[in-house]
């Protein structure tokens, strides 16, 4: 199968579970409503979905997101409470600046997902990517260092390990 | 059970809504609002979601719900990227706490 076809199935698939998440599952009016559209959307914008073939081990890579998903989770939780914690303070004790960090991702969608990551979990916030040389700015509540290696150590090392895993 | 357990999750996400709501007030310049705006709002509404859906199970309405977390959670960093970016463009200036920042050395740099 070729990569735009291969785009078109998993956007049919896709966009079916939606709609027919949205109306009903059991409806067999809504279903083949449902499959007309998505045949229609999927000719669309099938060919957007996949910009590179895809390489390595699908069930390992498969795994690696569900470790990836959880360890989000984990990682949101505490951002939550950090904020949380900084917001009742009666001092606000904050320290924001817009820092510099270096990945060493190269792919479009893993950087994407990089950059998502990294604004809903600690006191990150991503202001502005630079994809020819890999650099993201970031907007940090609580600045520890101004050093571009610490920086990334701090705020990308805990996903770019599993992410790698993923996507390249 | 599951009831309790549901609407547990539904008085945690009205918390977070509620920090987020007083970060929005509290913090003081753009960006850092939206930290807070970005993170305890979004865990705050896909734990009231996450919490009807656990009190509905699978029917349709727990479908719906379903949907909504995973669209929150694409769309809420991007519109906060966006709308960061945007501010700095603008020259929106940051507050005065700023200790540094290395997004506008580049942009002078590039500028020159």
């Amino acid at each position: 199968m070729t990569k735009e076809n291969k785009g078109r199935v998993i956007v049919f698939i896709l966009s079916l579970f939606v709609y027919l998440g949205l109306t009903s599952f059991t409806d067999l009016q809504e279903i083949i409503t449902g499959v007309i559209v998505a045949i229609i959307v999927s000719l669309l914008v099938g060919k957007f979905l996949l910009s590179t073939e895809s390489k390595g081990n699908a069930f390992k890579r498969f795994f690696y997101g569900i470790a990836y998903f959880f360890k989000f989770l984990w990682e949101m939780a505490k951002a939550n409470l950090h904020v949380a914690y900084l917001v009742i303070h009666p001092q606000v004790p904050i320290k924001p600046g817009i820092v510099k960090i270096k990945t060493n991702l190269k792919d479009d969608t893993a950087l994407t997902v990089l950059a998502n990551s990294i604004t809903l979990t600690p006191g990150t916030l991503t202001v502005d990517i630079n994809p020819a040389e890999q650099e993201l700015y970031i907007h940090w509540i609580d600045v520890i260092s101004t050093d571009k290696e610490e920086c990334s150590r701090e705020i990308a090392g805990r996903f770019e390990k599993l992410l790698m895993e993923v996507f390249e | 059970m599951i009831d309790l357990i549901g609407k547990i999750f539904i008085i945690l996400g009205i918390g977070f809504d509620f920090f987020g709501v007083l970060g929005l007030v509290r913090l003081p310049d753009v960006y850092n609002r939206l930290q807070a705006a970005t993170k305890c709002v979004t865990f705050g509404s896909a734990g009231i979601l996450f919490g009807v859906f656990l009190m509905h199970g699978f029917t349709n309405l727990g479908f719906k719900v379903l949907l909504g977390i995973a669209f929150i959670f694409l769309t809420s960093p991007v519109a906060a990227h966006a709308i960061s970016r945007a501010a700095h463009r603008s020259d929106i200036s940051l507050t005065e706490k700023t200790v540094v920042d290395h997004y506008q050395d580049d942009k002078e740099l590039k500028e020159e």
